[in-house]
């Protein structure tokens, strides 16, 4: 087959995959509040509840379309849509499993093995930060406008401590390509061990950057009503709901990339051996595995939302400049010595 | 995607001066200051074009990393003038330059 | 003609459209956005010239941050299209008869010339380990003295916008 061929098709799986992931994200989240809240959780459209997230998708494209008067009307539209895209975007470098052979022809499933592909999801997530802004400007409302300024700039904050985190991954990894940060991991211990410093600034980072609990001050419905998509509606607002989701989904598949070993997990070589597997047999459950370690980040992400409350602002900003900056500087500094001692520089 | 095989570093050139000069009539033709310094922000980006290209045609690295430098010094550039312009809004309350003329408000 | 000469002439298009655009366009948040578009146009052409890591700092640098922070200056200062002032017309047409002999001279100083390319010059300066070897050994002072830069300038952002509380 051809090898753009190839190409489309993994796209247009990865595409349809993250659609379903969040989809059914939302009715999960809805799910594991109630049953750490004591209560059941939706139970009525279809089997246990199942079609929900349908019936959610229909009642989203059903309702009214409004765009206020005085608001600008293609920044409106347009934000909602660079949010969806950047959303999407950063999944095309994620390696989702491993080389799988057909014939002569090694595909691997990733859209893209960038080598610099950490460079280009920190390029995506810069990005990200757009959509809200021009979202929370173009509704022509002040309470949207603070409730984007107050998003971006707590963005834009973590991201700063993510890049630092970052390279000190980088700096014992010597590679930007994920999918070598990956085969890395497979060769020898999972990233976890040797940065647990790095993975901890990084998923509290990751928190920040989806704007999830508990930093989700800019939208949650106690302050400011719905902060930057307090004027949307419909399915402008779905997209950005939908793009929160795709976010975390996103985020939890780079955490298990960088810091749990991707696709890898522990004596695969041995237990295909045990079972006589093929190198194609053992990929697709290297797939399964991956997924299952994201939908446990996921629900891992959720977990953490229904358990602590809320950062005020201003302790948002401390968090983030004050005591993230330092540590993953001074993880910079600490992973520059352990190298140097161990020989590595 | 070899560019080096199929585009004559002219076209580079050529490029390279259009956007300049798009940024510095920007700057005479604009009287919102914020405008004048995007504008001057593309001429900066004008030069880091116009450096990539000599620097891949020619082989020489140097050109790569001085436009890595260029783009540093842009960013404490750009954060250091805006600060200054929030400051010259907050006294005279506009940031029309054809209006601060005054070297004391 | 090539893909990667339809691929140029697309990016150069778009980037020459979407400055003039950052010019002409009357409300600012308009010219934000469009300078935006222009910074993706260069980075196609960086990574058109294989300068991978340029593009994608590129990218970080000017769109992420510096362009975030002129938006956010823009919504403080709360500019619309019915407050911009205008320059007289006479003005317009003379910096516009400026600006296009600018363009003429910097071009016919070119025309003449006999650049020296090399046919054969190695892709791979402007991958992550070269351009990291290059900086870090021959340029290691200016890589260091930015860093004063940058905290010279940060100092500087902080102080000048702090209001006074009195």
């Amino acid at each position: 087959m051809e090898p753009l061929l190839i190409k489309v098709i993994i796209v247009v799986v990865l595409f349809v995959i993250t659609l379903l992931v969040a989809l059914y994200a939302t009715f999960a989240e809805r799910k594991v509040s109630a049953i750490m809240q004591d209560r059941i959780g939706p139970n009525r459209a279809g089997p246990f509840g199942l079609l929900q997230p349908l019936a959610d998708g229909v009642k989203m494209i059903m309702k009214e379309e409004l765009i206020p008067a005085l608001a600008n009307k293609w920044l409106f539209i347009i934000g909602p849509c660079i949010a969806l895209l950047t959303a999407l975007m950063t999944g095309a470098v994620v390696p989702w499993g491993g080389a799988i052979k057909i014939g002569d022809q090694v595909i691997n499933l990733q859209v893209a093995d960038l080598n610099i592909g950490i460079l280009y999801i920190f390029g995506v997530v810069s990005m990200g930060v757009y959509g809200i802004m021009i979202g929370g400007w173009a509704s022509n409302n002040k309470f949207s406008l603070i409730g984007a300024i107050r998003a971006s700039s707590q963005m834009i904050s973590y991201e700063i401590a993510m890049g630092l985190a970052i390279i000190a991954l980088v700096m014992t990894t010597g590679t930007l390509s994920l999918n070598e940060i990956v085969m890395q991991q497979d060769a020898g211990i999972a990233n976890i061990a040797i940065q647990p410093l790095g993975f901890l600034i990084f998923i509290v980072c990751a928190f920040a950057e989806t704007n999830r609990a508990p930093f989700d001050l800019p939208e949650c419905e106690t302050e400011l009503i719905g902060g930057y998509h307090t004027e949307y509606s419909s399915m402008k607002l779905g997209f950005y709901l939908f793009a929160e989701y795709i976010n975390m989904f996103i985020s939890s598949a780079v955490i298990v990339c960088f810091y749990f070993g991707g696709y890898n997990f522990p004596f695969q070589h041995v237990f295909a051996e045990f079972f006589g597997l093929s190198s194609n047999a053992l990929s697709i459950v290297q797939t399964f595995m991956m997924f299952g370690k994201v939908f446990f980040f996921i629900f891992f992400f959720m977990w953490v939302r229904w358990t602590i409350p809320r950062f005020r602002y201003d302790q948002l900003m401390n968090l983030g400049w004050k005591v993230l900056l330092p540590l993953a500087l001074a993880n910079i500094f600490i992973t520059g010595l352990v190298m140097w001692g161990m020989g590595k520089i | 995607m070899e560019a080096i095989k199929s585009i004559p570093l002219n076209y580079y050139i050529i490029l390279s001066t259009a956007l300049f000069c798009i940024g510095a009539l920007g700057v005479m033709t604009r009287r919102n200051a914020i405008i004048m310094f995007m504008c001057i922000e593309l001429m900066l980006n004008a030069v880091n074009l116009l450096m990539v290209a000599f620097s891949r045609y020619i082989g020489d690295s140097n050109g790569q990393v001085f436009v890595f430098f260029i783009m540093a010094v842009a960013a404490a550039e750009v954060a250091v003038g805006l600060a200054i312009l929030i400051m010259i809004y907050r006294n005279a309350n506009t940031s029309d330059t054809d209006v601060l003329n005054k070297l004391k408000w | 003609m090539s893909i990667t000469l339809i691929i140029f002439w697309f990016l150069s298009f778009l980037a020459l459209l979407s400055a003039a655009m950052v010019v002409f366009a009357k409300n600012p948040v308009h010219s934000v956005l469009y300078l935006i578009i222009t910074f993706f146009a260069i980075a196609g052409h960086y990574l058109l010239l294989s300068a991978q890591f340029l593009a994608a700092v590129h990218i970080i640098v000017y769109a992420g941050a510096i362009m975030v922070l002129f938006l956010y200056v823009l919504m403080m200062l709360n500019l619309n299209k019915e407050t911009e002032p205008h320059k007289k017309p006479l003005i317009k047409f003379i910096s516009i008869i400026a600006a296009g002999s600018l363009m003429l001279t910097l071009v016919a100083a070119f025309k003449g010339t006999e650049i020296a390319v090399v046919s054969n010059a190695d892709p791979s300066i402007g991958s992550v380990e070269s351009l990291g070897k290059v900086l870090f050994s021959e340029f290691l002072l200016p890589f260091e003295v930015s860093s004063i830069l940058f905290l010279a300038a940060m100092v500087g952002a902080v102080y000048l916008s702090k209001k006074d509380l009195n």
